[in-house]
């Protein structure tokens, strides 16, 4: 378990400073801010003033020891638009992007768990088959086009929730939540359930799968043959079985929600970390880029690595293949 | 025409081959079908601006989807975004396809370092979701035709890598190859002479789809404004330039591009299911 777990965390690291340098040379390629920052009439010794101080003029290496020795110590760089510490700026839009992929989780958890259990239950009658092609559109067409159906819907036609925004916001333990406050939970329920579609779908289509693939197998057919209502196995036995996989896909998924949220929030004008980046790529504003990118993949890392090292503290199997 | 009535045996198939043909037929056309160039300012009146579907101009022209805020028919802006979206998913899904199955192969056939080093590469990338890799690279890159579909390729070669060399490492073992490889043919010709056709069914497939999948991250890059130029509306581009006036109460200028995404995307999803039941005999549904 100690190798496996070293080995784990080192290849870890490792890409971690590959994507890094990518993303650093990357960004570094991107259209000069020079241009976003200055006014083009600006004398010529205010545009070099700046780029000295931004540390424009040093070659790209030095740029990049510069930018890893200060990552480290936590400054991932001032953002040119908004002059706040880029990592502080996300820490401050952060809230709002979990909120909204935690309440997009758990409806797709309370939902697509039951439609997974009734379409694997009922095999092949219509609602079955609804169900797994409903799931099949969840994940094939783009969020966006949802989404703006959604606003369509309810909010322009029967006007039932806002179109955008986050409305007010409580403060618990110095943490701002719209799942406190009436308006926020109207502004929150239809972008919520935008982000749940895509897990929702993923759910169902497991939920199905290890249903039918648990019904073939003996331990239900002893409980069948026991005499236990079809139901008590199903919830009882079955899914209690078919939680484990699940629960893992939902942590890994989570990761690529945080990254997905990036559609949702710009649609729904949510002020999370994903309507920043998309905001911060329009103007080019290197550093709330570069932060953004190197949150994400590591707290993808490291999301992975917590659920690699679950699943190989419950199943010894996994352990010998993966450090061999 | 026997093989195309055994693939098209439901009427849903049915619907969704003569979907796609009508749309590659009119994308491949649009100029010649398209009432109006909608990019040719000369041919635009501000007076027929943000005229709902279906009604005419005082020069009787008919707008069968409505007009935009600079009297644009929709209709052709329809036909030209689909000519840009379908052009742009077709065109990186090929160099993905040459690009992925080129290193699959060259995976499989190798072996060893080469194959562990090369697969290793492509877990790290199948590991994170397929907006962000797009995302980063359009943050990288910078936005336009030729970065999404660069992001494209970025996305899917791994999908394609992986698909192709799982199916050439069985063919690898197989007779015909040590055949080849006694007739002292080269590598290259094995590999893909040899190898590669019998590796076609899963990668057509995968192709299928993926193209759909293409479509979807371009509009959705443009829809967020992060994606093709203005001056190449696609399908998510036209969306995202009328998302403003929806809320104003008109809605055609979103929704019609919308639904020929949509009705693209879900179109090649059912060819492409049908095709993997067709080719895959063992697929149990």
């Amino acid at each position: 378990m100690g190798a496996f777990l070293v080995r784990r965390l080192l290849q870890g690291i490792v890409t971690l400073l590959v994507v890094s340098i990518i993303i650093f040379v990357g960004v570094f390629a991107i259209g000069n801010p020079l241009y976003v920052l200055v006014d083009p009439s600006a004398p010529a010794e205010v545009v070099q003033e700046t780029i000295r101080q931004l540390g424009l003029d040093r070659p790209l290496h030095e740029q990049y020891v510069r930018f890893v020795l200060a990552a480290l110590r936590g400054d991932l760089g001032t953002s040119y638009v908004h002059a706040l510490p880029s990592l502080e700026l996300i820490a401050s839009r952060l809230p709002a992007t979990l909120e909204l992929v935690v309440a997009g989780l758990v409806i797709a958890f309370l939902v697509g768990v039951p439609l997974g259990l009734l379409a694997g239950y009922m095999a092949n009658n219509w609602l079955a088959r609804l169900i797994s092609s409903l799931s099949i559109l969840g994940i094939s067409l783009p969020t966006f086009w949802i989404a703006l159906i959604m606003i369509i819907v309810f909010s322009l036609e029967l006007g039932w929730v806002p179109t955008g925004g986050r409305g007010e916001v409580a403060t618990v333990l110095g943490i701002e939540t719209s799942l406190l406050t009436a308006s926020g939970l109207a502004h929150m329920a239809l972008p919520a359930i935008a982000l749940s579609l895509f897990p929702l779908a993923l759910i169902i289509r497991l939920t199905r799968a290890g249903v039918r693939e648990h019904n073939r197998m003996d331990y239900v057919k002893f409980a069948r043959a026991m005499g236990i209502s079809p139901q008590r196995i199903l919830v009882s036995y079955v899914l209690r079985n078919i939680l484990i996989p699940i629960v893992t896909m939902m942590g890994l998924i989570f990761g690529t929600l945080v990254a997905f949220a990036v559609v949702t929030e710009t649609v729904f004008a949510w002020p999370g970390i994903g309507k920043l980046i998309i905001d911060s790529i329009k103007v080019s504003d290197r550093p709330v880029i570069m932060a953004y990118l190197l949150f994400v993949v590591t707290m993808f890392l490291v999301i992975s690595f917590i659920v690699d090292l679950i699943t190989a503290a419950l199943d010894p199997r996994i352990r010998l293949v993966k450090a061999s | 025409m026997g093989k195309l009535s055994a693939f098209a045996d439901s009427k849903l198939v049915l619907l969704a081959i003569g979907l796609l043909g009508i749309t590659v037929l009119a994308a491949l056309f649009a100029p010649w079908i398209a009432p109006q160039d909608p990019y040719d300012l000369a041919q635009l009146y501000i007076l027929d601006a943000r005229m709902p579907p279906l009604s005419r101009n005082a020069e009787g022209m008919l707008f069968l989807l409505g007009t935009d805020d600079q009297g644009r028919d929709v209709f052709s802006a329809v036909l030209y975004g689909l000519r840009i979206s379908l052009g742009v998913a077709v065109v990186a899904t090929a160099i993905a396809v040459v690009l992925g199955t080129s290193i699959g192969l060259l995976s499989a056939y190798l072996g060893g370092r080469t194959d562990a080093v090369l697969m290793r590469i492509v877990d790290m990338q199948l590991s994170f979701p397929a907006v962000l890799i797009a995302l980063m690279l359009v943050a990288l890159l910078g936005t336009g035709i030729e970065k999404v579909t660069i992001a494209i390729v970025a996305v899917q070669w791994a999908r394609y890598a992986r698909t192709v060399r799982g199916a050439a490492m069985v063919e690898r073992e197989r007779e015909y190859v040590e055949a080849a490889r006694c007739l002292a043919y080269g590598p290259p010709r094995i590999m893909f002479r040899h190898i590669l056709p019998n590796c076609m069914a899963p990668l057509s497939i995968l192709a299928t789809v993926e193209v759909a999948s293409a479509i979807s991250i371009e509009a959705t890059l443009s829809f967020l404004g992060v994606g093709l130029p203005i001056t190449k509306p696609s399908l998510g581009l036209l969306i995202a330039n009328g998302y403003p006036f929806m809320l104003s109460g008109n809605y055609w200028l979103s929704i019609y591009p919308g639904l020929v995404l949509i009705a693209v995307i879900i179109a090649i999803n059912i060819v492409g299911d049908r095709l993997r039941e067709v080719l895959n005999p063992r697929s149990e549904r």
